[in-house]
């Protein structure tokens, strides 16, 4: 394994600019980029002769709903010859579009699609953008924190139609969630009853 | 007079034997030759990202029985890797020989399934009942240490769930004295078997370039005669300690793929040997009452121990804030946990790297050109199960 720090201080001088911000942690490097500049990043990752990122691990998104750059996007990369993983990351707004990694990587294809299934971030350019994991005609972005773990519809074969009916979901119990967190300064409900008692 | 010939299109599963489970593979054919390969995934998709948000660390382990169900343990060891890894906990060094035993049989089962299956896609039926006999004797293996033939749940954050039972070691040293016997039965029935190459040989070939754009790994990499193992160049648990050999194919055709399979296979059994001849007794997991629950003798006797097993059981213990990706070499290839906490008993975000899901997003690349016929031979060489590729 090559040096990560010298790794770390060769990233910073070649890319200077482009690198927001660069963390060695859990012996993986983390770097913090711009989103205009991804294509430039990962081309240098890719092809600089001292780095030679060349397999594109997976891309992912996180949610931070509360946050006005909602999602942050993910690139997992591996250097086979360097033995190193990197983190690449930036951060997005909710409607905004990034730039497709296929013309670089064609294994991004299937991961960008994920991304776009599960979040609903649109990529610019990616050759066949549908969804991949969801049903056919699925409605909503499952892995955002604001989607319902229960969902919003369910489907059965309908006895009256003859075909497969998607429905509101019904259940005879909610799904229940129990807050453990805190368990002796009582639970969500309690801690609002007491604060509207304070308030009276 | 000429007639318009226009292409054909042919939907393959979802209900197909050599589909390996739930894949919707449409085809477009031009008379026997595949022009294109769109496959539709996600019939088998059980949103086990979500859940895992939703539940603690420790409720989590089981989902990964339920990813790649052929192999359930290498996955809740990336799991479990991760989270030592952020709490920054010793495992006990008999529960990493347990550990990585257990990740070799379930290397073995996975193989044995990938190997005898292919042979039947090409049209062998022996190989399968023969087959599937030894992974009866291994699951009967993960039966006695976790009580579960398939959905273990046995790897825990510092450890595994419970010591193994009396005899189970040398019953695991019995089999791996008898295996070697049926691996070279299986040999002799397909490896110089004329059919069996003519439908694998020149079959999928993956040059090495395409292995590494395609996100390729695991026996895909390797039988393109790239030499990477997690295993060994980026040793995890006691893997550092035990002596193995990576085989390597050549050519990076579905015959290569098969070879290595078999040849792993073998390199796992002396891995298993090595790990019982090395296991001292021991503690199992980390003595840590913040991360492990305390036994069940202790809960009678002590208050703390008492408090501990409550809070573990309900709310779960807390990992601070961090990121951390994960990578195990799992029987299929490169199988990751990218998690990120936040301070709680739940993951904020879980995402989970499927070898599979990769392998399978270029079957049109592998496919294209080649005939019909050939498509059970490149998907079974894939290796492809679709708890994980669906998720």
């Amino acid at each position: 394994m090559t040096n990560l720090i010298d790794l770390e201080k060769k990233i910073n001088s070649e890319l200077t600019t482009k690198i927001n911000k660069t963390e060695i942690n859990h012996n993986q490097i983390y770097v913090d980029i711009d989103k205009d500049d991804l294509i430039d990043v990962i081309l240098f990752f890719k092809t600089n002769k001292d780095m030679k990122f060349r397999q594109l691990i997976d891309i992912t998104a996180v949610d931070y709903p509360e946050e006005q750059q909602r999602f942050k996007i993910v690139y997992l990369l591996l250097s086979h010859e360097l033995n190193q993983r990197m983190i690449l990351s930036y951060h997005i707004g909710e409607n905004e579009v990034i730039p497709s990694l296929t013309p670089v990587f064609p294994s991004a294809n299937w991961m960008e699609r994920e991304v776009f299934d599960m979040y609903g971030v649109n990529f610019k350019d990616h050759p066949d953008l549908r969804r991949i994991l969801t049903d056919y005609g699925f409605e909503g972005h499952p892995l955002r924190k604001d989607f319902p773990l229960t969902g919003n519809s369910e489907v059965r074969y309908s006895e009256e139609q003859k075909k497969v009916v998607n429905e509101p979901v019904k259940l005879e119990q909610n799904y229940r969630n129990f807050d453990y967190e805190s368990p002796w300064e009582g639970t969500k409900y309690i801690k609002e009853l007491t604060k509207n008692e304070k308030k009276n | 007079m000429k007639k318009k010939i226009k292409n054909l299109n042919l939907n393959f599963g979802p209900q197909h034997p050599a589909a390996h489970g739930v894949l919707r593979l449409i085809l477009e054919l031009d008379g026997e030759v595949v022009e294109k390969a769109d496959p539709h995934i996600g019939l088998l998709h059980r949103g086990t990202e979500k859940l895992i948000e939703n539940k603690t660390y420790m409720q989590a382990v089981p989902y990964f029985d339920r990813l790649d169900y052929v192999a359930p343990m290498n996955q809740e060891h990336a799991f479990a890797l991760a989270i030592e890894k952020i709490l920054n906990i010793e495992v006990p060094i008999r529960a990493q020989y347990i550990r990585v035993m257990f990740c070799e049989i379930g290397r073995i089962l996975s193989h044995i399934l990938n190997v005898t299956t292919q042979a039947l896609d090409v049209g062998a039926l022996t190989p399968s009942l023969w087959g599937f006999e030894e992974r009866e004797t291994l699951m009967t293996f993960y039966e006695r240490a976790s009580g579960s033939r398939l959905h273990a749940n046995y790897f825990r954050a510092g450890g595994v769930h419970q010591d193994l039972p009396v005899g189970l070691e040398n019953d695991i040293a019995k089999f791996c004295e008898s295996f070697p016997k049926i691996i070279n039965d299986l040999e002799n029935l397909l490896t110089d078997n004329r059919i069996f190459k003519q439908r694998n040989v020149d079959i999928g070939i993956v040059s090495k370039e395409d292995a590494l754009d395609y996100s390729f790994s695991g026996v895909m990499i390797r039988g393109s005669g790239i030499a990477w193992d997690l295993r060994k160049s980026q040793p995890y648990d006691c893997y550092s300690e035990l002596e193995f050999k990576i085989p390597v194919g050549k050519n990076g055709d579905c015959y290569d793929r098969y070879l290595c399979r078999i040849e792993e296979m073998k390199e796992s059994v002396s891995i298993i040997k090595q790990c019982l001849a090395k296991m001292e007794k021991g503690p199992i997991k980390t003595f840590d009452g913040k991360i492990s629950p305390p036994s069940k003798k202790e809960i009678k006797q002590s208050m703390e121990a008492l408090i501990h097993h409550f809070k573990l059981f309900t709310e779960g213990y807390r990992v601070p804030n961090d990121e951390i990706y994960t990578a195990v070499e799992a029987p299929k290839g490169e199988f990751g946990v990218y998690l990120i906490s936040d301070g709680s008993s739940k993951p904020y975000k879980c995402k989970i790297r499927a070898p599979g899901f990769s392998h399978l997003q270029s079957m049109d690349y592998l496919i294209k050109g080649h005939m019909l016929a050939d498509v059970p031979a490149v998907l079974g060489s894939l290796d492809i199960v679709f708890g994980e590729v669906d998720r």
